[in-house]
């Protein structure tokens, strides 16, 4: 069977597209034929990360002696086919169907958000469309929906392609966004056209970063941080979280994977923001206090025998972790008690930091710049206020930090490097691989592995390899042997772990957990394909090739690092001297850690 | 005055029939051995399309799969036709017989049909129906196969046989990609046959005529004859089977009312052809690209010239506009454009010239629509204004 398998996947098929003969796998779509004969087909409704809907039909060819031009990412190659990608007839559909695009569009391109990286102004400005071609046909009178604090659906911008149901169905699991309605009155909507807040939605923003226009992008609120930040009685402070270093760079001219640092931390100074920290300071603290976490529920379970909820699992991903509230309110205990290292910071922004600079944390302003659009939300959770005050004040993407960048007309390319600020600015390489899928996981190992056994994790490097990559589900399998006398507990225990990115991967673990087969001990999860360097709030286009782009810079970014672990930091070491006192102690269990709440699936 | 050159024939709603003997008789035969009666009969699918019924049952026949499933389409939405209703009023069993042949052939036990959801009365008396005729199956014939009926929900699109089964799944009714086609994936992944109605009765009757005799009925490429639906301005509206390869000139003598100035041939998805072109045109389905030799679902419109063919043209685009599943942008726009173009048109508020451009696009539909529903637009658009194109204007 294995062999007949191995036979079909091999059968090669010939076909002639523009006049070159390629060879390809029985299956491949003429789209990819051509792409890898170096010929670009238009695409609209397409996308590498999703399933082919061939709805669009921008990339129609000509197969010579076919009735009609066919959608060559639809159709797979056939032998002895001759496609013709570019004569007067394809290339006149294909105007046409832009046209009618075009007609059905909110064309106000000088107000869109999208304006410059918009898929349809692209292929329109390209293909010279005449906007008068056709009657407009642009619904009047709907509404954008502003009802989500993360994400703003503008149906009047929505082309249909049904890229951001695909992803919230296939990649998500999710299935906020959905199709309703024929004809012309076919449009993407919610559940019972509900307003976004009101369904189940996980504010992951994989729909943003697969929509090809504006009509969805996130919710947006520089404009207020301008304003803080023009304000004199206003002491406003903004930490980077590890991924948006590895991308902000994409969208200031900066090839995908470029690491832009320091050159980032100067244009936040120079925007004016009295403080410029480091997300990974509170990355390595989640480190800390997640990792003692784990270590007291494995003591719980082997030395108290206690019933403990295991595997433990990640709480960083607020998209992630509104999903596990909505879709398995009933096992919320397997998550991890630790904030976010966004909330984190937030909390001892208003306390801790503000006591050691003097500072009335009534004037503070705390801004996070995120990968994300769910921390946006996670931002705005009521109970999110443990410092007296809102911790988090405002959440922004990485591409709201790239265009405030824009905006302050600064020639970011030519910028010099500067350092994070002090105090909640030191941090380590395995808070910066926080970033990448797996990198949790493997920041977490390198500690937790350490304490238990007084030896360093036996990886060449640190690189913990089997939890890098892209694969959906990555596996590891520890044992530990010779601890130290405190933990003796955990001699010769088989420490399996798990990592999943993307919630298709994540309801993978659930299930297991909820038919009580999870094999595991701790599990890492990321609501976003590829982890925050994929998030909703990551410059777009994103795609695997450009993931795992930005993974690599993660790592180089890591092993560029002096302290490679959090428990080494020196700022790390000095919060818990004068300030937590201890992992898991009365101050951190106030300010560190949460509570999670059941919310419905409808 | 009976005209001699329609040839009139009456295979379907023939009483003189047998399921079980029929059945009987075919089944004697191996699968391959029905298969190649069929495709020796030329019959070609009665919906429309047109695609050899012995080809289809041969791709379904020859892929491995634990099942199959048969698919009678009983969604007749085209306006203008409405001989399957009659069908499964008149002669319910000789569909199910087609459906049994068609399984024992393919070697499917589940055969389903998908009744239009306007057709919902007829259920109860199917229901008997089917009961009846696989008890006979079952016990006298000694073949285990079972029907079901599923009733549609009133979309024009789940016609279209990939979207009636992405209807049967519970998901929405749009076509699917093609490639893969039914009998390679259909229900549910596996191989399925999607017949129309009128399609399996002429599979059951090739078993009693001999596919000699029908191949030589009608006439080369379009054997057989077919039920035509004649509605319009006609003293004569109703059902009639007729051979193909009828003039359009001899169908007019025959049912219009003197003044005839335009048949539309295939329902709103159709082709208009004017008087002019009357004796040009026969009714089959070779040269469909051509015009002058036109396939048909069976609808047969007959306007006279009282008839305003802006009108005519008007309806057939809000229909359109509203039935169109939406997927696809050229169908979903192009159909609003066609509409709002001609009525800017005739309101005056574009010009004369911008017809031409309405023609473009429905070239552009006709070419690169997902579905049937989207290319055919394309035709029925171009055919009516490029015969009418003065009643377009003023």
């Amino acid at each position: 069977m294995k062999d007949k398998n191995k036979n079909i996947a091999e059968e090669m098929v010939k076909l002639t597209i523009d006049g070159m003969e390629i060879s390809v796998k029985k299956g491949t779509s003429i789209l990819h034929a051509a792409k890898q004969l170096g010929i670009y087909i238009p695409t609209l409704c397409h996308h590498e990360d999703l399933c082919v809907a061939g709805n669009c039909r921008v990339c129609v060819v000509d197969v010579e002696g076919w009735n009609t031009l066919t959608a060559s990412c639809a159709t797979p190659a056939i032998d002895g086919i001759n496609v013709k990608t570019l004569t007067p007839k394809v290339r006149k559909a294909r105007k046409d169907i832009i046209a009618l695009l075009v007609s059905e569009h909110n064309t106000q391109c000088t107000t869109c958000y999208r304006s410059t990286n918009c898929e349809l102004q692209t292929l329109s400005s390209e293909y010279n469309i005449d906007n008068e071609r056709y009657i407009s046909v642009l619904k009047k009178d709907v509404e954008i929906d502003k009802s989500s604090w993360a994400v703003e659906i503008d149906p009047s911008k929505c082309i249909r392609c049904q890229r951001c149901v695909r992803t919230c169905s296939q990649l998500q699991h999710v299935n906020a966004l959905t199709v309703a309605g024929k004809g012309k009155e076919m449009r993407i909507t919610t559940f019972m056209d509900l307003p976004l807040n009101d369904v189940v939605c996980t504010n992951c923003g994989q729909c943003i970063i697969h929509c090809p226009t504006g009509a969805l992008t996130e919710r947006r609120y520089f404009d207020d941080i301008w304003n803080a930040i023009g304000d004199p009685e206003k002491h406003v402070v903004i930490n980077t979280a590890p991924s948006v270093r590895v991308a902000l760079g994409e969208m200031l001219g900066f090839p995908v994977g470029t690491r832009v640092t320091g050159k980032m931390v100067t244009a936040l100074k120079k925007i004016g923001f009295d403080a410029v920290l480091d997300t990974d300071f509170a990355a390595d603290l989640t480190i800390m206090e997640e990792g003692f976490e784990l270590l007291h529920r494995l003591k719980r379970k082997f030395v108290d025998f206690e019933d403990v909820a295991l595997p433990m699992i990640t709480s960083c991903s607020p998209g992630w972790v509104k999903y596990i509230e909505h879709m398995y309110p009933n096992h919320l205990m397997h998550l991890s008690s630790c904030k976010s290292p966004q909330q984190m910071f937030g909390a001892l922004a208003k306390t801790y930091y503000a006591d050691k600079k003097g500072i009335d944390p009534a004037t503070i302003v705390s801004v996070a710049g995120m990968p994300c659009a769910a921390k946006k939300f996670e931002a705005n959770r009521p109970e999110m206020n443990d410092s007296g005050f809102q911790d988090v004040d405002a959440g922004l993407t990485t591409r709201e930090i790239g265009y405030m960048i824009k905006q302050s007309g600064m020639d970011f390319l030519s910028l010099e490097d500067s350092e994070y600020d002090s105090i909640m600015g030191e941090s380590s390489g395995a808070a910066v691989i926080f970033g990448a899928t797996g990198g949790v996981m493997e920041a977490a190992l390198r500690t937790v592995y350490e304490v238990v056994t007084g030896r360093e994790i036996p990886f060449k490097n640190l690189a913990i390899t089997p939890a890098r990559g892209l694969e959906g589900v990555k596996e590891a399998s520890i044992i530990i042997e010779n601890t130290t006398p405190e933990y003796k507990f955990l001699e010769g225990v088989e420490v399996k772990v798990a990592i999943a990115h993307g919630l298709k991967n994540a309801r993978t673990i659930m299930e297991q957990i909820v038919a009580g087969k999870s094999p595991y001990i701790f599990v890492e999860i990321m609501a976003c394909p590829g982890g925050c360097i994929g998030g909703g709030g990551q410059p777009i286009p994103t795609n695997d090739e450009i993931r795992r782009k930005r993974i690599e810079a993660i790592y180089a970014e890591d092993e560029g690092m002096k302290i490679r672990k959090s428990h080494e930091v020196e700022e790390i070491k000095q919060i818990y001297r004068e300030f937590l006192k201890e992992p898991l102690g009365h101050k951190s269990h106030h300010l560190l850690h949460t509570k999670y709440r059941k919310r419905n699936r409808y | 005055m009976p005209n001699d050159s329609l040839k009139r024939v009456d295979f379907i709603f023939d009483k003189d029939y047998n399921c079980k003997e029929v059945l009987y008789d075919a089944f004697k035969l191996t699968r391959d051995e029905i298969i190649e009666e069929i495709i020796k009969s030329g019959l070609r699918g009665r919906g429309g399309a047109g695609f050899y019924t012995g080809v289809k049952w041969k791709y379904a026949r020859e892929e491995l799969a634990d099942e199959k499933v048969v698919i009678c389409n009983a969604d007749e939405g085209e306006p203008g036709t409405f001989k399957d209703r009659a069908i499964l009023e008149e002669v319910p069993s000789k569909v199910l017989a087609g459906m049994a042949l068609c399984g024992k052939v393919i070697g499917a036990k589940k055969g389903y049909i998908y009744l239009r959801g306007e057709y919902n009365y007829l259920k109860p008396k199917l229901e008997q129906e089917i009961n009846k005729f696989t008890d006979i199956l079952h016990s006298e014939l000694n073949f285990d196969f079972n029907i079901k009926i599923f009733s549609g929900a009133g979309a024009y699109v789940c016609g279209e046989e990939t979207a009636l089964l992405n209807s049967m799944e519970g998901l929405r009714g749009e076509p699917r990609n093609k490639p893969p086609y039914p009998t390679h994936s259909g229900l549910f992944g596996k191989p399925t046959v999607v017949n129309n109605v009128e399609t399996l009765v002429y599979a059951v009757m090739v078993f009693k005529i001999g596919a000699e005799k029908f191949k030589n009925i009608g006439i080369q490429g379009s054997s057989g004859s077919k039920l035509f639906s004649v509605s319009g301005d006609t003293p004569k509206s109703g059902i009639y089977e007729l051979e193909f390869g009828m003039k359009v000139s001899d169908f007019v003598n025959e049912f219009g009312d003197g003044d005839a100035k335009a048949v539309q041939v295939g329902g709103a998805s159709g082709f208009c052809v004017p008087r002019k072109a009357f004796d040009k045109t026969t009714i089959g389905y070779q040269g469909k690209l051509k015009g002058n030799s036109l396939p048909t679902g069976g609808s047969m419109m007959i306007f006279n010239s009282s008839r305003s063919m802006y009108n005519v043209l008007h309806n057939y685009l809000e229909f359109f506009v509203e039935e169109s599943c939406g997927q696809c942008v050229p169908c979903r726009i192009g159909t609003q454009q066609l509409l709002k173009g001609i009525e800017a048109i005739k309101k005056g508020k574009k010009s004369s010239e911008y017809l031409e451009n309405l023609l473009a696009l429905s070239e552009t539909m006709r070419l690169t629509s997902k579905c049937g529903l989207g290319q055919s637009v394309g035709n029925s658009f171009s055919s009516i204004v490029e015969n009418f194109k003065e009643e377009m204007i003023y």
